[in-house]
């Protein structure tokens, strides 16, 4: 008997809801870096990343900064052996909450670091504050993690905010170059609308005028009709953030609507960060490219070009500002804890030593935190430019120092206000 | 809006269309034929653009990496076809599953060998930039899709309805039973189609990584459009392809131009429209 072909393909569809179900039910067992002791009880550090699913590649650079600088500079800091738990949240909050658990509470770790997602970051944020456990977040940039929905034991030691380098960046544009009329197009989420919230913020507070925001889903096929629509309105320039694997789409329909060179283009820190780069054929794609960053691979400083040169050797990639935020929170760790002499059961007495940690040297430049748990440090502008061995890589063309998330706003004043969204762009404001 | 602006976006979602095509006709010749919905033809797919990726610097030349690419996925669809799905046939639950997991081994393969990392596949230098008329940019790689999304379409036409082979698979997909009661080998048929069929996917997905670049979860994405296509056609049905793959382009172009933030909408709402009035889609037969 054959059976109408409708309810064959409902069935199919069926299947695939329930075993995407049992994945996530059953995905991933604790992976463990089992060592003996060394001198007194080991500190266990419990890492949170995705290592399955969409953000896999992100995960694995994450994971590979963080072992790059347990490897180089030992594994014993103040006379305790560091242990890492690396577990997989697939990039799912759910898994990642229960990660979260598994670690805290069957692990027994000292201190929580990583996440990538926002979503995933915020799940995890609302169970670390009922707990009180130590939790770092050098990567995860949702705004308010550090800002109207701040959790006292969180910091983000070695991280970012989603407006944090687009405040300067928006200034920047409007003020040294000609550009004043601007339409912005990025993926259509939190991290979308707040850092071009950023960028517009500042923009029109020195004269700027949006002219339109053009929002696009966040896996975006098809760039052109965008872009058709866009060149039709004929701004100065355009500000533009796709995430992930559109932006490879995005930078070629650029090219194939004849706007490269047309019409100058500023992008987002992930557009043109290695993790992107890396699979651009041929470079010359993006060459020329700016962009604003906290991480620039190519700055000219010896602290990162030893980081670069480190990770090319372990490696044989350029390293992502995923790979460098491990890195440098590791850093971080390795300083305060030497700092409060190994003491990481005093949560307060610690969580104060990590506060207070100041680092001159750092792969990102200097960096200290503010008093709502989030870094200062400086945001470049980049350029991508071809390397003589042909990789492309971002070098920086202007530096502005010490940026807060708050940038020149009274944080007080400026936490009144809700939050970036679709809604609320910071137009009108101040 | 000026009437060159909806030139552009007709010729962009004609073009689009045309690299749906490619996908969504071995999709449906599968299912016509075989009554399979093969959930892997998205991982044959990616798996058919990274094999071609890697192959063209060897090749040197994107022509042949997109052979290359058919190539592979062909001899993985037999392979599969031979020892696996044959032992399920007529069983939908477990071909679904069966289809459904390989689709997962294979996209963790894709990851464990070639990272995740989006890639591109680089465009050949004579099909790079555009075709400038009227002051209107057409980028030449999309004539290019569009030129062989006709040309499959074409030959696809010129097996069903002009050669020995095409006339037992017509037979087969209106009457299987009857067609194996003649004594044709139904088996050696089945073969044939699958491996063509994903050929065909190995084929999209070479091109597509040209056009849509590569990446974890392209697969799926892929796989959800290809779907919509064959159900607005309907499912089996080679006309149904090619108009079903036109109207999915076109809509996704148009509604991303007048509807930004709704562009989802604009593709599943008429697929659910066409489910609730005709089921069988514009041009099924089954």
């Amino acid at each position: 008997m054959q059976r109408h072909p409708m309810t064959r393909l409902a069935l199919a569809a069926a299947t695939w809801l329930l075993v995407q179900g049992l994945l996530l039910a059953t995905a991933g067992v604790a992976r463990a870096e089992q060592r003996p002791a060394a001198a007194g009880e080991p500190i266990r550090i419990g890492v949170l990343v995705p290592l399955s699913g969409i953000g896999a590649a992100a995960g694995k650079d994450a994971t590979d900064g963080w072992n790059l600088w347990w490897q180089r500079h030992g594994r014993t800091v103040a006379g305790r052996e560091i242990q890492s738990f690396i577990e997989d949240t697939a990039g799912n909050p759910d898994l990642g909450l229960s990660k979260a658990r598994l670690l805290v509470e069957q692990r027994q770790v000292h201190m929580l670091v990583g996440t990538v997602f926002a979503s995933v970051g915020l799940a995890v944020a609302t169970y670390v504050e009922q707990v009180g456990i130590p939790t770092f977040y050098p990567i995860a940039a949702a705004d308010d993690l550090t800002q109207r929905h701040r959790v006292p034991n969180l910091m983000r030691i070695a991280g970012w905010s989603s407006s944090q380098v687009t405040h300067p960046f928006g200034e920047w544009v409007a003020t040294t170059t000609p550009c004043r009329r601007l339409v912005t197009l990025a993926a259509d989420y939190a991290f979308g609308h707040e850092a071009v919230g950023g960028f517009v913020n500042t923009f029109t507070d020195v004269g700027g005028q949006v002219l339109e925001q053009i929002w696009h889903p966040i896996a975006e096929t098809d760039f052109s009709p965008y872009l058709a629509r866009l060149a039709a309105t004929r701004p100065d320039c355009v500000f533009a953030m796709p995430v992930g694997a559109p932006i490879i789409r995005f930078i070629q329909a650029w090219h194939d609507l004849g706007l490269w060179g047309r019409i100058p283009l500023y992008v987002g820190e992930v557009v043109t960060d290695q993790a992107i780069l890396r699979g651009i054929d041929p470079p010359d794609l993006v060459v020329g490219l700016i962009s604003a960053g906290h991480w620039a691979e190519g700055r000219d400083d010896a602290t990162t070009q030893e980081f670069v040169r480190l990770y090319e050797d372990a490696y044989r990639i350029l390293p992502s500002y995923y790979a460098a935020a491990m890195y440098t929170a590791a850093q971080w760790l390795t300083r305060a804890i030497t700092a409060a002499n190994g003491r990481v059961e005093d949560r307060q007495a610690f969580l104060q030593t990590v506060r207070a940690t100041q680092l001159q040297e750092t792969p990102f430049g200097p960096a200290r935190l503010d008093d709502y748990n989030h870094p200062i440090f400086n945001v470049y502008i980049r350029e991508v430019v071809k390397r003589p061995d042909g990789r492309a890589w971002n070098v920086v063309r202007h530096t502005i120092p010490n940026v807060s998330q708050f940038y020149k706003y009274d944080p007080e004043a400026y936490l009144r206000q809700p939050v970036y969204s679709r809604q609320y762009q910071g137009i009108n404001w101040p | 809006m000026p009437l060159t602006f909806y030139l552009v976006q007709a010729f962009n979602g004609i073009t689009f269309g045309a690299l749906l095509f490619l996908l969504a006709s071995g999709f449906t010749l599968i299912f016509g034929l075989m009554r399979v919905v093969s959930l892997t033809h998205g991982a044959f797919y990616l798996l058919g653009g990274y094999i071609g990726l890697t192959a063209l610097r060897p090749l040197g030349n994107f022509g042949l990496a997109v052979v290359a690419g058919a190539l592979a996925i062909g001899l993985v669809g037999v392979l599969i076809e031979r020892f696996l799905l044959r032992r399920v046939w007529g069983q939908p639950l477990a071909e679904a599953l069966l289809t459904f997991g390989l689709a997962f081994i294979l996209a963790d393969a894709v990851l464990m060998i070639w990272g995740g990392d989006p890639r591109n596949v680089p465009i050949p230098r004579f099909l790079r930039g555009s075709v400038v008329a009227f002051g209107l940019f057409f980028p030449k790689f999309r004539l290019f899709t569009l030129l062989l999304g006709v040309g499959v379409a074409l030959f696809l036409w010129w097996l069903l309805a002009c050669t020995r082979v095409g006339r037992i698979i017509r037979a087969g997909v209106d009457d299987l039973e009857m067609v194996a009661a003649l004594g044709i080998n139904i088996r050696a048929v089945f073969t044939g189609v699958f491996c063509l069929g994903s050929m065909l996917a190995g084929l999209a997905g070479v091109v597509g990584g040209a056009f849509l670049s590569l990446y974890p979860g392209a697969d799926a994405e892929i796989l959800l459009l290809g779907l919509v296509v064959v159900i607005l056609g309907g499912l089996g049905s080679l006309e149904g392809a090619v108009v079903g793959s036109l109207v999915v382009g076109l809509l996704d172009t148009f509604g991303k131009a007048f509807f930004p933030e709704l562009s989802y909408f604009t593709i599943f709402g008429p697929m659910a429209l066409v489910l609730a009035l005709r089921p069988r889609g514009l041009f099924g037969r089954v």
